[in-house]
């Protein structure tokens, strides 16, 4: 086989080929939305000024991206060096979830120039958004510095490398400080809609269950990379990485089990101080069941089991169901759930461009993720900085 | 299960029961739960 077969044949593999027509259509529909505007694009109205561009690309993207402060803060805060292996790739996937919800949010607003200018043109620091905003551009810039020694690894730029190093456990409190603002006040974003937003899901509580529920889907997104990350960059991986592996994983699905019994609890006791239990009989009330027993219920038992047998395969599953859950969630507060009283010719269904635009985004995530692992020290030690944990 | 409350003392003092009994129960059910996930750890 020639060279040119031997690049030819690794160039158009069927990864490489569907990521090349989504990123090819995304350019597309990006060129329309910044040149025709929200109307061109989307099925966005008064009544549904949000869409699934902030519903899922924001909401779940925030949500799943957790993983980076549950794990950074599980191994230098609480000492859980065993599972040192799983800071890097939780990280890298933290970040780039971070910066691909920024890329998303330009979709929304329009105007990117106009990204900073909540920071110095705005009417007051009392705003919901102006906080998660604040948050966010923060937590990006700290999960940035928290990537960049694997990055600087990889150039050579020794000194930089070591300084950064050197921030690691301020940048950690840092980033567990701000994850614990921004998590909870995406979910306070819709303290502002009780009569828009169904009884059911609405609740004082809303910033509470957004923030117990991301350390929950922190720990499942963790668990879920490491699964589909397995097969594809197996050859990328050291031998300690695959050794803390498992142990990762029971010690994961404790901890997410553990967390969602409680965030079952917290959800009962939205229901019960608002007096709700009629509602439970409804339709939504149903539907509303549906998601708290089949994907936070259930997981968290299947997760407990898992631990106990030592069942990788399920515990693998139940972090795939979870995340289902904690996007079904997020989806039910934004877009199913809100507007509920709306004939239904006046609810929100997004139009295939928006599909189209997550889609490119999330190939984009992808994409940046394997250039990342394929060419940085991710899944293992780089040769000159072993022993520094 | 529909109640009728005629003042907010009733109100609260019918979510807030609930509120207490989920809270104690909880407290009873996370000890038995901790004691299934990490019962089979050796040390």
């Amino acid at each position: 086989m020639t060279t040119e077969a031997i690049s030819k044949k690794s160039l158009f593999t069927p990864f490489n080929v569907i990521a090349g027509l989504i990123l090819a259509l995304g350019a597309v529909l990006t060129v329309w939305r910044f040149t025709q505007g929200l109307g061109a694009v989307t099925n966005l109205d008064n009544n549904n000024p949000w869409g699934i561009w902030i519903g899922f690309d924001l909401l779940c993207g925030v949500a799943l991206a957790a993983g980076g402060y549950v794990t950074s803060s599980a191994v230098y805060l609480f000492g859980m060096k065993k599972h040192h292996a799983a800071v890097r790739p939780a990280i890298l996937t933290a970040f780039l979830g971070y910066l691909f919800v920024v890329v998303a949010l330009n979709y929304d607003l329009g105007r990117p120039l106009r990204l900073p200018y909540p920071f110095v043109v705005q009417s007051g620091t009392t705003s919901m958004l102006f906080e998660v905003g604040l948050c966010v551009a923060l937590y990006l810039t700290v999960l940035f510095l928290e990537f960049s020694p694997a990055a600087l690894e990889w150039l050579g730029y020794k000194r930089l490398r070591n300084t950064i190093h050197k921030c690691t456990i301020a940048l950690t409190i840092f980033g567990v400080v701000l994850s614990t603002l921004h998590q909870s006040s995406l979910g306070a974003l819709y303290l502002i809609a009780p009569s828009k937003l169904h009884p059911l899901w609405y609740s004082t509580y809303l910033p509470t269950f957004f923030f117990v529920s991301s350390a929950a889907a922190g720990m499942s997104m963790v668990m879920l990379e490491g699964w589909l990350s397995h097969k594809p960059f197996h050859n990328v991986m050291s031998d300690e990485y695959l050794g803390q592996h498992d142990d990762l994983y029971y010690g994961f699905a404790k901890g997410a089990s553990w967390v969602l019994l409680g965030y079952v609890f917290i959800k009962v006791i939205g229901v019960a101080v608002d007096n709700e239990w009629s509602m439970l009989a409804s339709g939504w009330g149903q539907w509303f069941l549906f998601e708290l027993l089949g994907f936070a219920l259930l997981p968290s038992l299947l997760y407990a089991i898992g631990a106990r047998e030592r069942n990788l395969k399920l515990i693998r599953w139940t972090a795939l169901l979870t995340v289902v859950g904690i996007v079904l969630n997020r989806l039910n507060v934004s877009l199913i759930a809100f507007n509920y009283h709306l004939p239904s010719e006046m609810r929100y269904f997004p139009s295939w461009q928006e599909v189209g635009v997550t889609l490119f985004v999330c190939t984009m995530l992808v994409v940046t993720f394997k250039f990342i692992v394929t060419r940085m020290p991710i899944f293992y030690d780089h040769p000159e900085y072993k022993d520094e944990h | 299960m529909h109640q009728i409350f005629y003042t907010l003392q009733d109100f609260m003092l019918y979510t807030k029961g609930w509120a207490y009994i989920l809270m104690g129960t909880s407290l009873v059910v996370f000890v038995a739960y901790w004691k299934f996930l990490f019962g089979r750890d050796k040390d």
